[in-house]
């Protein structure tokens, strides 16, 4: 008998104790951070989205060997001599054209693997990480900065070139020994 | 009130659609904020901030929620029982739309005056009952099913220790009246029947702590019947999906949800009248101060709603505070500690009414 008091008491007086707990939870204030509104800093070296500075890149295709999901793509062409290509902003010199520099983030892994051995430091994390799309094609970027146009040009360029390279050479081998014939162009 | 418009209009239908009216825009209005509210009270007593987007810190946000079940497709198994289905949700609501037909907003504005006021809304509001027997087994669903046994067998043990509490206040105060109930406990709160009433003496001290003990009693007994946390077992989300209406959406389901803010507000409606005063100011009115009969009306409906809405947050604060009973805890609470107070504060009453 003394123990059923006994547990009615507690019963009503811990649940006071509870109320007494959640009513100065009531004010405490919210620790909810309104993410579109409010962002949180984020840690020094985080990983986000990549960033190409295409400008610097000398298309030597190490970020993309590097690569553990082969999610960058790389197509160059060479300049031909007297065209100028340019410097790098760490003095190099550029010798490829960059026709084709795509990375597709829908497949990126964020893993920076593809950081460490670029020899420029051109491709790099940034701390954009909204970029959700509708439509998973929307996920490949195209960091080359020439035009259609342009990479034609530098193609037929490089072509013409070549050619001129190859009738040169056929030239030159067809000079001292005209029995021979010229290697085939391949 | 029925008779004011009825002498307004001269036209019966008319007046009992504005009569009926004032009840439902009330438990439209009580669902709306109750729903905003129970969320804001939720979050913030989890420390977080709950809706913040729609409107000014949300409070459009049910306005919203609303909408969006409006335009819901009304989708229904093929394996249910159509009639029963289909009649279940509106039966609930009419259990809870009924019961406020005796509740006193205030002096001038009861729906009905009937003289068995609180007798009528235990009765009436046990058709919900039904109701919810109809939807779990139509659905023909095991987890509907289960709800809709659990929460039949609670609302009946519970009706019993709230019956004989509500028995010995009918016992104090002589009447079945809601109105008489309130205006008894004149208009101060040291006149409320949790303190012992409006009459000076003995009596009024002796009665206090069994006063208490009543209210606990109903207030733990309402709480139950109208299926809230702690004694939420009927719809236990993490085991019963959302028991008896679990295959209800769109607007169906919304008048589950309109029938239980109904409920919530009619039970602590019962619980004020009962030993709150009702509709009576805790301080005395302004209208009788600066000698304005017509404010009393109107700030006896702001004392009514507002002791309404206190012990809707207390209800919501409950839910907030409590796990959730195991059935068996359930049913020993009812059986063993709730009826056996309730009849023994019963006695005691009844004597102290002798003195
Ligand atoms: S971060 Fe990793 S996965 Fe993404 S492009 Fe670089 S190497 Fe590939
Ligand atoms: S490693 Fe750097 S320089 Fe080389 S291709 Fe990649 S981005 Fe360009």
């Amino acid at each position: 008998m003394k123990q059923y008091f006994k547990d009615t008491w507690d019963g009503i007086w811990t649940v006071l104790i509870g109320m007494k707990i959640t009513f100065k939870h009531l004010f405490t204030p919210a620790v909810t951070i309104q993410y579109p509104d409010v962002k949180v800093k984020l840690p020094d070296r985080v990983r986000n989205r990549l960033y190409v500075n295409i400008d610097d890149c000398i298309g030597c295709d190490q970020c993309s060997r590097a690569c553990p999901v082969s999610c960058i793509e790389i197509e160059t062409v060479k300049g031909v001599p007297g065209e100028d290509l340019g410097t790098t902003s760490n003095g190099k010199k550029k010798a490829l054209w960059v026709t084709k520099f795509n990375i597709d983030f829908a497949k990126c892994c964020y893993c920076q693997l593809c950081v460490f051995p670029c020899p420029t430091e051109c491709i790099y994390m940034t701390d954009i990480y909204e970029f959700s799309e509708y439509d998973r094609n929307n996920f490949v970027y195209n960091f080359s900065a020439l035009t259609k146009e342009e990479i034609n040009q530098k193609k037929t360029n490089f072509e013409k070139f070549q050619a001129e390279k190859e009738a040169q050479k056929a030239a030159a081998a067809a000079k001292p020994k005209t029995d021979t014939p010229p290697a085939a162009p391949n | 009130m029925y008779q004011y418009f009825y002498n307004l209009l001269g036209n019966e239908i008319a007046a009992t659609l504005i009569t009926a009216a004032v009840p439902l825009v009330n438990v439209l209005l009580v669902a709306l904020i109750g729903v905003y509210l129970e969320r804001k009270v939720s979050a913030h007593m989890q420390d977080r901030l709950g809706p913040m987007r729609t409107g000014w810190h949300g409070v459009f946000q049910t306005v919203a929620d609303f909408i969006k079940m409006l335009q819901k497709e009304d989708a229904v198994s093929t394996e249910i029982d159509k009639k029963l289905y289909n009649i279940a949700p509106v039966l609930v609501f009419t259990g809870t739309f009924a019961a406020y037909a005796a509740i006193p907003f205030s002096s001038q504005l009861i729906g009905s005056e009937a003289e068995v006021g609180i007798f009528y809304v235990v009765a009436i509001s046990s058709l919900v009952v039904a109701g919810i027997l109809m939807a779990g087994w139509s659905s023909n669903n095991k987890y509907s099913l289960l709800g809709a046994m659990r929460s039949a067998a609670q609302i009946v043990s519970y009706e019993i220790p709230t019956a004989i509490v509500i028995l010995s206040m009918v016992m104090l105060t002589g009447t079945l009246s809601l109105d008489k109930f309130s205006q008894m406990q004149t208009a101060y709160f040291w006149n409320w029947n949790i303190f012992g009433g409006a009459e000076l003496g003995l009596v009024k001290f002796l009665l206090i702590p069994f006063m208490v003990v009543g209210f606990i009693i109903v207030f733990i007994s309402t709480l139950a019947e109208v299926n809230r946390t702690p004694f939420d077992i009927p719809e236990a989300e993490s085991e019963l999906v959302a028991g008896y209406f679990t295959e209800y959406c769109g607007m169906k389901w919304a008048m589950f949800m309109l029938s239980e803010y109904g409920n919530m507000f009619a039970v602590s409606a019962i619980v004020t009248i009962l030993f709150f005063g009702g509709y009576q100011s805790p301080v005395g009115y302004v209208g009788d101060l600066v000698g304005a009969d017509w404010m009393i009306p109107l700030e006896q409906g702001f004392w009514f709603l507002a002791k309404g809405w206190f012990f809707i947050f207390v209800q919501m604060w409950l839910r907030w505070t409590l796990p959730r009973l195991r059935v068996d805890q359930l049913m020993s609470l009812c059986w063993k500690y709730l009826i056996p107070y309730a009849f023994v504060n019963l006695i005691i009453i009844g004597f102290i009414s002798l003195i």
